[in-house]
């Protein structure tokens, strides 16, 4: 007697603790065997680009928050530098220093939620608590540099929206001091852990040539070999006058992506002390009244910073008709900005880049033939979060 | 190619029928093309030793509503080796249907379900062109500018029905648009008034 086999149709989400967010991840299982993986996006879908066309440039700065929501201030930064290679203005050096210190606290924010979640997918909860831990005191700065523990909006075209308040130099720097001994506490939970091995070597893998076709970037391009990096390729703001190193995998696995995020947030530390030490007195935006608002002070006295401030919160700043593309080395990857501009105060059109897009993308041709229990393992090694791939 | 001015010698000596116009502004250089030479320019990106643009990084459109040729699809490329950006151009009109560039880059599938989903443009030999980041059984294109910023339907959980149902939007206040272009700087409509003016005396 034979018997017919059919495969088995498998619906992962949208609402499944290791989906990140809100994936429909329709699966077809041969046995335990993925056979074809479909991601259904969009649930998260908000019409950002949309929005932004619709609202004025300083407007626009708090949708990028809302985009890569654990590293908010890294996407900020791509819109800002769009607008000011339009404005051709320069930022002066204290508000590149805090936007790199911003930047690389953001990477340590999204990398340790990362490293942790996708090694609680594979079965352990430990370092989550851990992670969490150190999490919230970035978070805590962000606050107080912003009055926002997520959303931010303290990056501006220009520079940023206020200096760091007393203080909060010496904090960051002290949790510098002690950042490393938890990323060693971590490693000591995983990187030689047989579970945690088992689970993430050889799963996955991304060859050289498949990370170029299927536009992958950041840890993902890195992992399987290629050193490229947007901070040392093409530096922005003070990238330039800092000293790092950029880790790159050999085999291209989630393991090998799991090290090179451990070694980037080593990284973020030393970049964040180079910054802290360079850092001197002096403004922190644009000195153009014409593009950052006045202070409160001056609006009492001086008419001129009156109708500047009265202008700014009202129409806005033009930009003149222009098109750019810029790009940062953003956590997850190369998160760019397509910025059109037609003379008015509001962009005409406004291309967001996330490279959470891309790597969704290859899920199929990354889960063919591992087994069901693999899927939460690679997505996890993804890093993907939701409100970036959906826009 | 080291440099983009080589760059852009070379591409328009390679490509001369192809290539309309070249740019280099921004660090980056832009080609204006036409949808037929589409697929031989990205091979030749793609391929060639000196210029080897072998990462397609997104694909998107722009919509003039005023113009008859509507659309403009933009491509962008890097190149990793020689740490260059390319931004390639062209025009199409609202019902024209442009050749799908997944054979040759794989990621431009999902990039290419954007487009189509989110601007209404058609690929020809596209493997799976779906709608992708809208809901199911959205209609219209929500990035075409004369799609309303509130859109046309909004869901809600009916009691009656027991089920979520989508109905027209109903709105307490519209989306404002306020026009505060300072008058003395001459706003769109006083400058259309002078201009009108001028042409009547």
């Amino acid at each position: 007697m034979t018997k017919k086999i059919k495969n088995l149709n498998l619906n992962f989400g949208p609402q499944h603790p290791a989906a990140h967010g809100v994936l429909r991840l329709i699966l077809e299982l041969d046995g335990e065997i993925v056979e074809k993986a479909d991601p259904h996006i969009g649930l998260l879908h908000r019409g950002t680009e949309k929005l932004i066309e619709n609202k004025t440039y300083m407007q626009a700065v708090p949708y990028f928050d809302r985009l890569d929501y654990v590293a908010p201030m890294n996407q900020e930064h791509a819109f800002a530098l769009a607008v000011e290679k339009i404005l051709k203005i320069d930022v002066p050096i204290r508000a590149q220093y805090i936007r790199v210190v911003f930047c690389e606290i953001g990477r340590i924010l999204s990398h340790i939620l990362n490293v942790t979640t996708q090694a609680m997918d594979v079965g352990a909860l430990t370092p989550t608590l851990w992670g969490f831990e150190e999490r919230e005191k970035l978070m805590g700065f962000y606050e107080r540099v912003s009055g926002s523990r997520l959303h931010a909006n303290y990056f501006r075209a220009g520079g940023v929206h206020q200096d760091l308040p007393q203080g909060l130099e010496e904090d960051i720097a002290e949790f510098c001091e002690s950042f490393p001994k938890i990323i060693n506490d971590l490693e000591s939970l995983l990187t030689d852990n047989r579970i945690f091995k088992q689970r993430n070597v050889d799963i996955g893998v991304v060859t050289k040539q498949d990370a170029l076709d299927y536009s992958f970037s950041g840890v993902m391009i890195r992992g399987s070999g290629v050193p490229w990096d947007l901070r040392k390729s093409q530096p922005y703001d003070c990238y330039e006058n800092l000293d790092f190193k950029v880790p790159i995998g050999k085999n291209g696995d989630c393991y090998d992506r799991y090290l090179c995020r451990i070694e980037e947030m080593k990284e973020s530390v030393s970049i964040i002390k180079q910054c802290l030490s360079k850092m001197e007195k002096g403004p922190v935006k644009s000195l153009d009244g014409k593009i950052s608002p006045p202070s409160k002070k001056d609006i009492k006295q001086s008419m001129e910073a009156l109708i500047h401030h009265f202008k700014l919160f009202t129409e806005g700043y033009r930009v003149p008709k222009d098109e750019i593309y810029t790009a940062v080395e953003a956590p997850k990857g190369e998160f760019g900005v397509y910025l059109i501009s037609d003379g008015s105060s509001k962009p005409y059109k406004c291309k967001i880049r996330a490279p959470g897009f891309s790597h969704l993308q290859s899920m199929d041709y990354l889960i063919k033939g591992h087994m069901l229990a693999d899927v939460p393992a690679v997505l996890g090694s993804l890093d993907i979060v939701f409100g970036e791939v959906d826009r | 190619m080291k440099n983009l001015e080589d760059l852009e010698k070379k591409i328009n000596s390679e490509l001369t029928t192809k290539i309309n116009k070249t740019e280099i502004k921004h660090n980056q250089i832009y080609l204006e093309t036409d949808k037929e030479d589409l697929t031989d320019i990205c091979l030749f990106l793609k391929t060639n030793n000196d210029t080897k643009f072998r990462q397609l990084i997104d694909i998107t459109v722009v919509d003039y509503p005023e113009r008859t040729q509507r659309f403009d699809i933009i491509y962008l490329f890097l190149s990793h080796e020689y740490n260059q950006r390319l931004v390639l151009k062209y025009s199409i009109s609202e019902n024209e249907v442009i050749p799908s560039l997944t054979s040759i880059f794989p990621s431009s599938n999902w990039m290419e379900r954007e487009v189509f989903d989110m601007y209404g443009v058609s690929f020809k030999n596209h493997p799976d062109l779906r709608r992708i980041l809208t809901d199911y059984g959205f209609e219209g294109h929500p990035l075409r500018k004369d799609f309303p910023l509130t859109g046309h339907t909004e869901v809600r959980y009916s009691e009656d029905e027991k089920k979520v149902i989508s109905e027209p939007v109903k709105l307490e206040q519209n989306f404002r648009n306020f026009d505060y272009e300072s008058p003395w700087e001459g706003t769109k409509y006083i400058k259309n008034e002078i201009d009108s003016n001028d042409k009547k005396n």
